[in-house]
């Protein structure tokens, strides 16, 4: 990247078809990109080819097919590895052998496993959606909060919530995966069941949960002394209330949000959105927000016929008609400014969509964990679902629900700390820009200069990891989906090693190979387009 | 800096934050009078109270290590060795060390014993030197590699640079974990020196890449000609001119990289593509007793807690590093030197207002 990218601050090189007339064409336009874009793919079909050569020599040189059967004591030992040789080819040299891989790659054909007989593409075909299915709710998840919490750690610089957050990111970097995950799967799953035996809050639990959270609240709201205490105090009321009702009501054995808590969660949800994206005092950001809460929750009952024969089709449909409320009640309430009111109210949308699907989900949350199969231990410790539980649509999400969900903190821990840092640092160095000085000069609320102006600037950074995160994605989270017993990637790639399988092994590097030097080659692009001062050149 | 309220215009004397930079540049400038760029960053990084506490913390950590069970030509004042097996003291190896009678004891076994009757000190002693080891080779010798190739790569760019970089990219496209494990196979898991070795030959890619962006921006600075003009040699530039202003950069990075390696040494060894039984090391241990861990969870606890208080230690030693090595990086004065500041100024202004008295 370092070589076809300069910015042009630096790059004192200025190319001599440099001033631009109005005649130019398209293509010429186009060309230095397309030419660029040419030579990344070319150099970068290179390096996959070298770095598939090296895996495979690695392969052959450290993986012995035939080590099980020199110590056998079968009578025709001989014989054996003799067709064993002759299967695998292992007569041939390692480097001629690479290039027959190679041919049959070109006619599409990924070679088998040699133990079970399987096609390779046909373990990939299976693996990947199951990888995907485990690691992409926790990548964005990770991405979103590790990003929140950057983002609130920089404007809070140097205040105690900062200094926790820089711990705790040190802490979770220095974690070792597969100790989070066992230790997960005793206190999250085996803890969490146990608990849900007899559901009850300890006093000093409640306490000091409770005292934590204001702590919490205190210092991400920060403030002057007294906005410190009125949120430290309100914090603590809320929390305790929210957790002595949990307690006293056994609503974690039948949880519901019902028709007043959608109606709560979804008002406050409108005042956030708004408060961020438009500001308070747009009154017809908020109100057009609030109506679209009140539909949502209107909604409630009639809604809940059209669920009885779900699927995630219809979801989709729903979100979609869900998006569309929300824009249109934002176009009839906006004034001259429709588009924050449509945002806002679109978000608010989303947002109680979410609460009602939430919420019908909870409702078969009491059958579910009474159910025979899950006897009442709801929180899953291996694989992907539940073998024989038989359950409509919602049942169905449940249970993939609650197998996914440690996985996903434990990934979300892992991965969490690097966003914050991330962003942190990222917004940091923007808020010392000059045009941030310029825009608090023009007397912009500071909430304008934090969302507007600093923050979608501190977001480019992160648009050049964001995609190698997700091309990693595919690759799966090796110990993760070990420890958890999920038939991915990560799983395919051990259990090959461990039969001294070769060519599944070469199928799983060449998916998440090719997916990374293609989010290489997008990751030039992205911050080429995001980011003026940077030029593609080639 | 956060957030600030606009300024007043006639505030901007009197406003607080003025104040505090004024005087932070003050201390810092009186700080650094007449000090070599060594001294300063030795001296700042002995002020960051993390990376302080984590050096003495990973010292001792080391000198237990060390000290406790022998290592090599080290004798050992711990009575059980990693391979013994004793009578088990606790029901089902519990741990001995505990309050007892009102006063702290040790015990036998302070860290338990497996079902065998192993002493869980002895295991998880070793199992710290073998991953001591592989992270401190490989934290070296990655760091050689890395520096050779971004050093070759940066100075001499064209076609070498070209080639470096091009392979460089295809190790980094191979995911480090998976050619890790490939190499564990490839090398056995009877050694640590062979593992950490084979690991050194896949982690360098980062800090290659670091170095020779270091080396391509100093080669075009004025001390590098002169260093030329001089008749100095292209190995004589690289190491002893341009090589001293990089190491800021590969020291920061080096040590993150050991943190990353310890990570990565004991994420195989839990896979079992690394150090295998009968050799120990953190993650062997953590793989061996993971079944165990509902009857004998003291087995799992120790090597976890090494590794997050090695890798943390580590983390923040970097991290102090850095802070030292970064000139731009402002210390915010504590209270107590803003008062001592203050003091001092007061001081000055009285002792002017008597002068001219």
């Amino acid at each position: 990247m370092a070589t076809s990218v300069t910015t042009r601050a630096s790059g004192a090189r200025s190319a001599p078809d440099a001033p631009v007339t109005a005649r130019r064409s398209w293509f010429r336009n186009a060309a230095p990109t397309l030419t660029f874009l040419g030579r990344r793919l070319v150099s970068s079909a290179i390096v996959l080819l070298g770095a598939t050569f090296i895996v495979y020599m690695l392969l052959a040189y450290s993986l012995d097919p035939l080590e099980e059967l020199r110590t056998s004591t079968a009578p025709n030992k001989e014989a054996l590895i003799a067709a064993r040789i002759q299967a695998l080819d292992l007569d041939t040299p390692p480097v001629i052998r690479y290039f027959k891989w190679l041919g049959s790659l070109l006619t599409g054909d990924l070679g088998s496993s040699w133990v079970t007989g399987q096609p390779v593409s046909a373990l990939l075909s299976t693996a990947i959606p199951s990888t995907v299915q485990l690691v992409a709710a926790s990548t964005f998840l990770a991405i979103g909060l590790g990003v929140l919490v950057g983002i609130v750690s920089a404007l809070r610089q140097y205040t105690r919530f900062d200094y926790s957050v820089t711990f705790m990111s040190f802490v979770l970097y220095s974690l070792p995966s597969f100790w989070v995950a066992v230790l997960l799967k005793l206190w999250g799953a085996i803890g969490f069941n146990d608990f849900l035996a007899n559901p009850h809050v300890p006093p000093l639990w409640i306490a000091l949960l409770s005292v934590i959270s204001g702590v919490l609240w205190s210092s991400i709201i920060g403030g002057t002394t007294r906005t410190r205490w009125v949120s430290f105090g309100a914090a603590v009321v809320a929390t305790a209330g929210a957790l002595l009702f949990i307690s006293n009501t056994g609503w974690l054995l039948d949880p519901s949000l019902g028709l007043v808590g959608v109606l709560a969660l979804g008002v406050g949800i409108a005042f956030g959105i708004v408060a961020l994206t438009a500001g308070l005092q747009n009154r017809r950001a908020l109100y057009a927000s609030l109506t679209t809460a009140v539909i949502g929750a209107a909604l409630y009952y009639p809604l809940q016929y059209a669920f009885v024969n779900a699927s995630w089709g219809l979801m989709a449909l729903l979100a979609v008609a869900a998006l569309a409320v929300g824009l249109v009640v934002g176009y009839l309430f906006g004034g001259y400014d429709r588009v924050v009111s449509m945002r806002a109210a679109a978000v608010t949308a989303i947002g109680v969509g979410v609460l009602l699907f939430v919420d019908r989900v909870m409702a078969v949350w009491y059958p579910y964990s009474n159910a025979s199969q899950i006897n009442g231990r709801p929180i899953a410790t291996i694989g992907s679902q539940t073998p024989g539980l038989s359950g409509d649509f919602w049942v169905q999400s449940l249970d993939k629900f609650t197998h996914l969900v440690l996985p996903t903190i434990a990934l979300i821990l892992i991965s969490f700390a690097s966003y914050t840092r991330y962003s942190r640092a990222s917004l940091l160095e923007v808020m010392n820009q000059d045009y941030i000085r310029t825009a608090r000069a023009k007397g912009l609320s500071e909430r304008v200069v934090t969302t507007r102006h600093a923050f979608r600037n501190a977001l480019i950074p992160l648009a050049t990891v964001v995609p190698l995160d997700i091309a990693a994605l595919f690759g799966g989270a090796i110990i993760t989906e070990r420890i958890f017993s999920w038939s991915g990637m990560g799983a395919l790639f051990i259990k090959s090693l461990g039969a001294k399988d070769a060519d599944p092994i070469m199928g799983y590097f060449l998916v998440t190979g090719t997916l990374l030097v293609l989010a290489n080659i997008v990751v030039d692009f992205v911050y080429a387009a995001l980011d003026p001062r940077i030029r593609v050149n080639s | 800096m956060s957030i600030t309220p606009p300024l007043e215009p006639n505030e901007g004397i009197t406003d607080p934050k003025a104040t505090i930079e004024n005087t932070e540049n003050a201390i810092e400038l009186k700080e650094v009078e007449g000090l070599s760029q060594g001294r300063i960053v030795l001296r700042r990084f002995l002020r960051h109270r993390g990376a302080m506490i984590s050096a003495i913390v990973l010292l001792g950590v080391v000198i237990l290590v060390t000290t406790s069970i022998g290592w090599g030509p080290i004798p050992g004042w711990w009575k059980y060795g990693y391979r013994e097996t004793s009578d088990i003291v606790n029901a089902g190896g519990a741990p001995t060390m505990g309050f007892e009678n009102g006063g702290f004891t040790f015990g036998e076994h302070p860290f338990g014993q497996d079902n065998i009757g192993h002493d869980g000190f002895a295991l998880v002693m070793r199992g710290t030197q073998q991953s001591l080891t592989v992270m401190v080779v490989i934290g070296l010798l990655s760091t050689t590699i890395g520096v050779l190739v971004g050093a070759a790569a940066g100075f001499f760019r064209g076609r070498l640079d070209d080639l470096l970089m091009r392979f460089t990219d295809m190790i980094i496209t191979i995911p480090v974990i998976m050619i890790g494990a490939i190499l564990g196979v490839l090398v056995g898991g009877a050694n640590p020196w062979s593992l950490a070795i084979a690991l050194s030959l896949v982690s360098w890619t980062n800090m290659a890449r670091l170095v020779r962006g270091q080396f391509l921006t100093l080669r075009e600075r004025e001390f590098v000609d002169a260093a030329r003009v001089a008749g100095a040699s292209n190995g004589r530039i690289m190491f002893k001119h341009i090589l001293p202003n990089a190491v800021g950069v590969i020291i920061v990075n080096a040590t993150l990289l050991m943190a990353s390696a310890i990570l990565l040494e004991t994420a195989l060894s839990y896979l079992g593509f690394g150090i295998n039984s009968p050799e120990v090391s953190l993650g062997q241990l953590i793989n061996e007793y993971q079944t165990a861990f509902a009857t004998r969870p003291w087995l799992f606890w120790w090597p976890g807690l090494f590794i997050v208080t090695i890798a943390l230690c580590v983390n923040f030693i970097g991290d102090g590093l850095r802070d030292a090595f970064d000139p731009r990086q402002r210390r915010i004065p504590t209270k107590r030197a803003l008062a001592r500041a203050d003091a001092r100024k007061a001081k000055k202004s009285q002792a002017r207002a008597a002068a001219r008295a």
